[in-house]
């Protein structure tokens, strides 16, 4: 069996799903979906995707935590003895994981990037290594069950009608550790992962104030803008906008890196982007190895220019 | 209060130098440092010493030249640091890294009633071994701490970032805490602190000393395995537009653009 958990039903939860049914076709086994939540879930949605949904409904569940989450995730995990079990790489998978596969005593791999089984049944989980610019495929050869967190937005959402059960399991209640007094909704301003055009800048805009030019870009464009880590370090973007290793990974269809030399710790976190526009005035800057279309120019003026002729185009 | 900081020795990426043949990274004679997001962790550490009186230990497994990092910690003020090293931890994943963590606190009965440790170390980029230990100790864990709002000796209330939200946790101690870059702002070491720390002693540990059988640690002791490095296609053919061409790369630019403009939805 292999299992996804997570805390809704949400793309995240439908990306795992959707990857998991392709593995378990190979291997010949069921999907599991492991929900834990406060809501009601949709749970035509689920049996779509999983041949069996395990549905922990409480309102302690509201807000994770991690002591009330284990001992019910761990309990149903003991039950259900998944060989895989896989859950996205937010701050809820990134932590829960951990915590099973210490009190499970498996492996786990952080971040995936790329999952795939082989005939005997591993999971072949793949994610960059040693500064992003080489990939490492990672097995766990004895030990059950095989856990990895995967990057949002590795593997795309497909059309699935299976005919799954739902089984609901009772919560076990538990005295937590932690103590939630108070909690503060966030802004969420930057949508970098979700957009389909990324402008993102790097020291080669100069200035602060030269970064206004892409915003203004971002707007014509319905797009976000990121950064690289040495403009998030002087503090020109809050690290919320930061692409590469440290920071987000984004694979928008178009992807135009302004003024950034191109890093190995950038270059992993929007590699996979479907259209890469590299702006440089060094003509041998290494972006452009990853780029389609470059230009060389000072990249201010250029995206100036670009976005005074899209403000001129007519619209449709 | 007695805080216990998880300090990793890694490369400094910073000025990482591509293999062009192979392309990965060349590790040779690159320095190592304190991972960057362990400073955060220890200034914290420090600012708690200086507002509430606490005894830091740092704690790192790694090989012998992480003394240099652990006396970085000692001159920034770290009172006692403590290496665990021994060819047999090599190649440890995380869980058995947690596991060796754990049997070094337990064996030489290291004293808490803090843990911190950074989100995640800048070569292995996992944020994994923090949570396993924590789990592993039997105490309250919270992860993606953002700031650290009090303490009153038996209990601390800190906020953590979420996707959607900051939350307030009140937790009693001992917890571990993993925390991110905005819980504090790293200092540089004063020159005393450096003249300091030299005449401190780095207290080390091998694999015998701990008790830790050969296949509990280490690559044996690792539920993972490393099966296949590859590079990734990183290069595109692309098209570069200069001088008197770069009209032209524009108008490509803006061609393939315009598709975009104003979409909400697409």
């Amino acid at each position: 069996m292999i299992g996804v958990i997570n805390d809704r039903l949400d793309r995240n939860a439908l990306e795992l799903l959707s990857k998991a049914n392709q593995m378990a076709q190979k291997i010949n086994t069921q999907v599991a979906l492991f929900l834990i939540t406060d809501r009601s879930p949709e749970t035509d949605l689920a049996s779509d995707y999983a041949d069996i949904t395990v549905l922990l409904l409480s309102e302690i569940f509201e807000r994770f935590s991690l002591y009330p989450f284990l001992v019910n995730l761990e309990a149903v995990v003991l039950k259900y003895k998944p060989d895989i079990l896989l859950a996205p790489a937010t701050t809820f998978g990134r932590t829960i994981m951990p915590a099973l596969a210490a009190k499970l005593r498996t492996g786990l791999t952080a971040d995936c990037t790329d999952l795939d089984v082989d005939t005997d049944g591993n999971l072949l989980q793949t994610r960059p290594a040693i500064g992003g610019n080489v990939m490492a495929t990672i097995i766990t050869p004895n030990h059950r069950p095989q856990m990895a967190t995967v990057r949002p937005k590795s593997f795309s959402i497909e059309s699935l009608k299976k005919k799954g059960k739902i089984r609901v399991e009772k919560p076990i209640f538990v005295q937590d550790n932690c103590e939630l007094i108070g909690i503060e909704k966030r802004e969420t301003t930057s949508k970098i992962e979700e957009a389909q055009v990324v402008i993102s800048v790097g020291k080669g805009l100069r200035r602060k104030e030269n970064t206004q030019i892409a915003e203004r870009l971002a707007k014509i464009l319905n797009g976000a803008v990121g950064a690289t880590r040495a403009v998030v370090d002087v503090k020109w973007f809050s690290h919320d906008h930061q692409v590469g290793l440290s920071g987000k990974t984004v694979k928008p269809k178009v992807y135009i890196a302004a003024g950034i030399s191109g890093a190995v710790q950038h270059i992993a976190g929007m590699q996979t982007s479907e259209i890469v526009i590299a702006i440089n005035k060094d003509r041998y800057a290494p972006i452009f190895k990853v780029a389609d279309i470059g230009l060389v120019s000072d990249a201010y003026s250029t995206l100036e220019q670009i976005a005074k002729l899209l403000e001129d185009e007519k619209d449709e | 209060m007695r805080i216990l900081v998880l300090i990793k020795q890694v490369p400094d990426t910073d000025r990482v130098k591509i293999d062009p043949s192979t392309g990965t990274m060349i590790r040779e004679g690159l320095d190592v440092v304190i991972n960057p997001l362990d400073l955060h962790a220890l200034e914290l550490a420090i600012q708690l010493k200086e507002s509430h009186r606490a005894y830091i230990t740092v704690l790192s497994m790694g090989p012998m030249s992480t003394e240099i990092v652990l006396r970085d910690a000692l001159a920034l003020g770290a009172d006692r640091a403590i290496l665990l090293s021994d060819p047999s931890f090599a190649g440890s994943d995380t869980w058995a890294t947690s596991y060796t963590l754990c049997r070094a606190i337990e064996k030489l009965k290291i004293e808490y009633d803090l843990v911190i440790c950074g989100e995640k170390a800048t070569d292995g980029e996992t944020g994994q071994v923090g949570v396993e230990l924590g789990v592993l100790l039997n105490i309250p864990v919270l992860t993606y701490v953002s700031k650290f709002l009090s303490s009153d000796g038996e209990c601390i209330v800190v906020q953590r970032a979420t996707e959607d939200a900051y939350e307030t946790w009140k937790v009693k101690l001992p917890a571990l805490i993993a925390v991110l870059r905005s819980v504090s702002e790293p200092r540089l070491p004063t020159l005393s602190g450096k003249k300091g720390a030299l005449s401190k002693r780095i207290e080390i540990y091998t694999a015998k000393d701990l008790e830790i059988p050969s296949d509990q640690t280490g690559l044996k002791g690792s539920p993972t395995r490393v099966v296949k490095v590859y590079n990734t296609k990183l290069s595109r053919n692309c098209k570069v537009y200069a001088g008197k061409e770069l009209n032209e790369g524009i108008k490509k630019v803006v061609e393939i653009l315009k598709d975009y403009k104003g979409s909400v939805v697409r």
